[in-house]
């Protein structure tokens, strides 16, 4: 069903990431936190919303760009709707609470030997794995 | 304008990376995350391997810096406490991202080729953070 990765794609795929969080440190002062940056940019007045909205309109474009250039991009299939909607609330409300998400305490966090991202990081990942297991193997 | 063009760019490089290194597709997430399942996906452990180390060398050298370049100081998070919130919080992003294997990045980087389920998620998402905003008790403090 998956194709089998390769790991040293994945690996600069992340260096990637990771010079994109160094580039918005260097430039703008700022973590690369997705969910930061798209609750900022819901919520914050003009100017801190406007490189927060660049940020995601980048983000959007780069796949798009990717796939004119011939790149493939997978097709997901995602759950029925009633899930998805779920998911969604529980990754909005979970992520503003929990003050960040995979990049903002997976990378930035993790990079930043901060102990609060490692709890963080400790935490989702182990209620996901809790949550795969219950949904595919425990008859959910 | 210079600080939204170079976020847009960090944005950019940032999304490209998502897509280079599969991390779009929701099913390798899953498979990362199912560790029962007896073909586990180590994809997303050379993912945080390559970004965490990139993002360690890249912040140290910048922070020798007194600020950014388009700006006074560097706005890093400072609280180092470990409470309820975080961990709470964290818990319920972990529930949401298991059910569905989209965290904050992926998902909304679909935006423009994943169809409609993957949009609704993202208005979800978005929905959520704005629920957020409405618990009594809120501290100011947003998402890093």
């Amino acid at each position: 069903m998956i194709a089998t990765y390769d790991p040293i794609t994945a690996l600069l795929g992340g260096a990637l990431i990771g010079l994109a969080a160094t580039m918005l440190l260097l430039f703008n002062g700022r973590v690369a936190g997705v969910a930061g940056i798209m609750d900022g940019a819901i919520a914050a007045p003009g100017p801190e919303r406007d490189w927060r909205t660049a940020f995601l309109v980048g983000l959007i474009f780069a796949p798009v760009i990717f796939a004119f250039f011939g790149g493939t991009l997978p097709k997901p299939v995602l759950p029925p709707l009633p899930e998805v909607v779920i998911a969604g609330l529980l990754v909005g409300v979970g992520t503003t609470l929990g003050n960040g998400c995979t990049s903002g305490h997976g990378v930035c966090g993790l990079a930043r030997l901060s102990p609060r991202s490692f709890a963080a990081v400790g935490t989702f990942v182990a209620a996901a794995v809790a949550t795969v297991f219950l949904v595919r193997h425990a008859g959910g | 304008m210079k600080k939204v063009m170079s976020a847009g760019i960090a944005g950019l490089l940032f999304g490209l990376g998502l897509t280079l290194s599969g991390m779009l597709d929701p099913a390798r997430v899953l498979g990362f995350l199912d560790l029962a399942g007896g073909a586990w996906d180590p994809t997303l452990v050379f993912v945080l391997a390559g970004a965490v180390g990139m993002s360690a060398i890249g912040y140290g050298l910048v922070t020798k810096r007194s600020g950014p370049v388009y700006g006074e100081r560097f706005d890093l998070p400072a609280t180092r406490e470990i409470d309820a919130r975080l961990i709470g919080g964290a818990a319920m992003f972990g529930v949401g991202w298991g059910l569905v294997g989209y965290c904050p990045g992926p998902a909304i980087a679909s935006i423009g080729f994943a169809g409609t389920s993957a949009a609704i998620f993202c208005l979800a998402m978005v929905g959520g953070m704005l629920i957020h905003r409405l618990l009594p008790g809120r501290i100011q403090t947003s998402a890093q």
